[in-house]
């Protein structure tokens, strides 16, 4: 009875920040007249806002994959009523007292209701207990300082106590250039907190999402013992536009996309929004000890 | 100690032709250098020289990035930017030392990994990642020197060690002052000005507890007196492998220096912003 009424609270509070972010679940927007539309950004075609929400906020015509909130992530993810916030205020000052960086955040907070560019929570995956941390391009294109470094440093220490599986959905655009030379330590945190977890016996499986690239490809996201990208993503240590201008040429249709990464040996599985939670399910079950479920 | 110069001055000095490189500090400072070439995977990357040798009678393993001395070995070093199969071989290094209890000493002095095609198609994030992972696992010691230039996670790569020093000169920054200015400013003429706020300096770097200590350097900067350089390097890491000697665990010794990095600037305010 208690647990029935925690979580509702739970789902309830997860839902409330879904739509602070302003995405919607699935089948859940009956306030929305489905006449109003929105424009997939990669093909052009006009989808209606319900059909956006019921399809994941992936293209109907074409599978375009929109980048969606970590909220909106982590109610695809978990089993409804399980979602329990970690460290969920934690932020960092400003190290370098970097002008305008203080006003930066305040304003990023006040509008994505996010504390900083990375959520992390434990909760229920098909029934498996789990240790999400899922970053949100929104929030200086997810970029990682030292609150971020701290997050997913504590979301493995987090699991490793506990030992239960670690999934990282990861979208950024590398280290936090405010927080300097702060944030590429934060590269060292989070490769050392990661392996420890793998020491332990620690499952980590990482889930790269459009785009991933910088120092947080060249730490945590490339470190999974399973590997796997949301279609097309984009996933590289530098830049495009800073490769065409070092080589100075065009770079090849596809280059440094998931399936570009999978041909190449980076990537165990591009997997479809829609069949994520059952790959995550699955990956769970074949790692589950004598096969029962465990937490 | 005295500012000498100012962080755009710096820059200029850290990254002098003239600068002493890897390859000068190998020859200089130990003996029976032996080259180990070669990731075992698939290629030989230039870039990072490494290799075992003798320092004051003690067998070590010494890796660092090489950037060349005349445009011939620019060409075939790329500036000292490694490519994923320089890492890999220093991965093959570290690990070896690791079996064969030597100490690791690593010389740092890159622009950054190189962002290139086939660097990319042979996966840098990945190879720089599992350098920081394989450094994390390390039960040897590891002392780093920045020597010139610390670009970004291409010379993180080399340099996650029980003690991080840095010359007086040098520099140290998750990004170049150029590209700093590039993506912030949308102006990379602006360099200057990013060289002072990014504190990219020895002595910045040592305020905000990123290093353990900083080299003193000739008043010219190290290119004017090599072999006075050379002495005050070989000094610093005689103390630093005697300071190293006496930890017990070094794998614990890095998690708890890595670990805590920027922990002094975490807070953890209004709980929610409903």
């Amino acid at each position: 009875m208690l647990n029935e009424r925690f979580s509702d609270r739970r789902q309830r509070l997860l839902r409330l920040k879904v739509m602070r972010e302003g995405g919607r679940l699935p089948s859940s927007s009956r306030i929305d007249a489905p006449a109003i539309f929105e424009q997939c950004p990669a093909c052009g075609e006009a989808v209606s806002k319900r059909q956006w929400a019921d399809q994941l906020y992936v293209c109907p015509h074409c599978g375009h994959h929109r980048p969606i909130g970590a909220y909106q992530r982590l109610a695809l993810t978990l089993d409804s009523g399980t979602f329990q916030e970690l460290n969920d205020g934690m932020c960092a000052s400003n190290p370098l007292d970097f002008d305008g960086y203080d006003d930066k955040l305040e304003g990023l907070r006040r509008r994505t209701g996010l504390s900083e560019a990375v959520v992390t929570a434990k909760g229920r995956i098909g029934g498996w207990p789990a240790v999400v941390a899922v970053m949100d391009g929104r929030f200086l294109m997810g970029s990682m300082g030292v609150a971020v470094g701290e997050k997913v440093a504590l979301a493995a220490d987090t699991a490793r106590k506990a030992k239960l599986p670690l999934v990282i959905f990861c979208a950024s655009g590398g280290a936090r250039m405010q927080e300097g030379i702060l944030s590429l330590m934060q590269m060292a945190k989070t490769a050392e907190a990661i392996t420890r977890f793998q020491q332990a016996g620690g499952l980590y499986i990482a889930c790269l999402t459009h785009p991933t690239t910088g120092g947080v490809t060249a730490s945590f996201a490339s470190l999974g013992d399973i590997t796997l990208a949301e279609p097309k993503a984009l996933i590289g240590f530098a830049g495009p536009r800073v490769i065409e201008q070092t080589i100075g040429q065009k770079l090849p249709e596809g280059f440094q996309r998931s399936e570009y990464l999978e041909e190449h040996g980076f990537m165990d599985a591009v997997v479809p929004r829609g069949q994520m939670k059952s790959t995550l399910m699955q990956l769970l079950r074949l790692h589950a000890k004598g096969g029962a479920r465990r937490g | 100690m005295a500012e000498l110069h100012t962080p755009a001055e710096k820059v200029a000095l850290a990254r002098h032709a003239g600068r002493p490189g890897t390859a000068d500090y190998i020859k200089a400072l130990f003996t029976d250098f032996f080259e180990q070439k070669g990731d075992r995977l698939c290629g030989e990357d230039a870039g990072i020289l490494g290799g075992i040798a003798m320092f004051h009678g003690r067998p070590v393993t010494v890796i660092g990035h090489r950037k060349g001395r005349n445009l011939e070995e620019n060409t075939r070093c790329n500036f000292g930017m490694p490519s994923p199969e320089g890492y890999r071989k220093a991965q093959r290094l570290m690990r070896q030392a690791d079996k064969f209890g030597r100490p690791i000493i690593t010389f740092i002095d890159t622009p950054g990994a190189y962002p290139g095609l086939e660097a990319e198609a042979h996966g840098q994030g990945e190879a720089i990642a599992r350098s920081l992972a394989v450094m994390s696992e390390l039960n040897v010691p590891l002392i780093a020197v920045v020597t010139g230039e610390g670009g970004s996670g291409g010379a993180l790569a080399l340099a996650m060690g029980n003690t991080v020093l840095m010359l007086e000169n040098a520099i140290y920054s998750v990004l170049s002052p150029e590209g700093f200015a590039s993506i912030l400013w949308k102006d990379s003429t602006r360099s200057a000005e990013a060289c002072d706020v990014m504190k990219l300096t020895a002595q910045d770097l040592e305020q905000l507890g990123i290093i353990d200590g900083i080299i003193p350097e000739p008043p010219e900067g190290a290119h004017a007196n090599p072999a006075a350089m050379f002495d005050a390097v070989d000094a610093a890491l005689q103390k630093a492998l005697r300071q190293a000697d006496r930890i017990s665990d070094p794998a614990a010794h890095r998690h708890k220096k890595f670990r805590t990095m920027g922990s002094a600037f975490l807070q953890e305010p209004g709980k929610d912003l409903f």
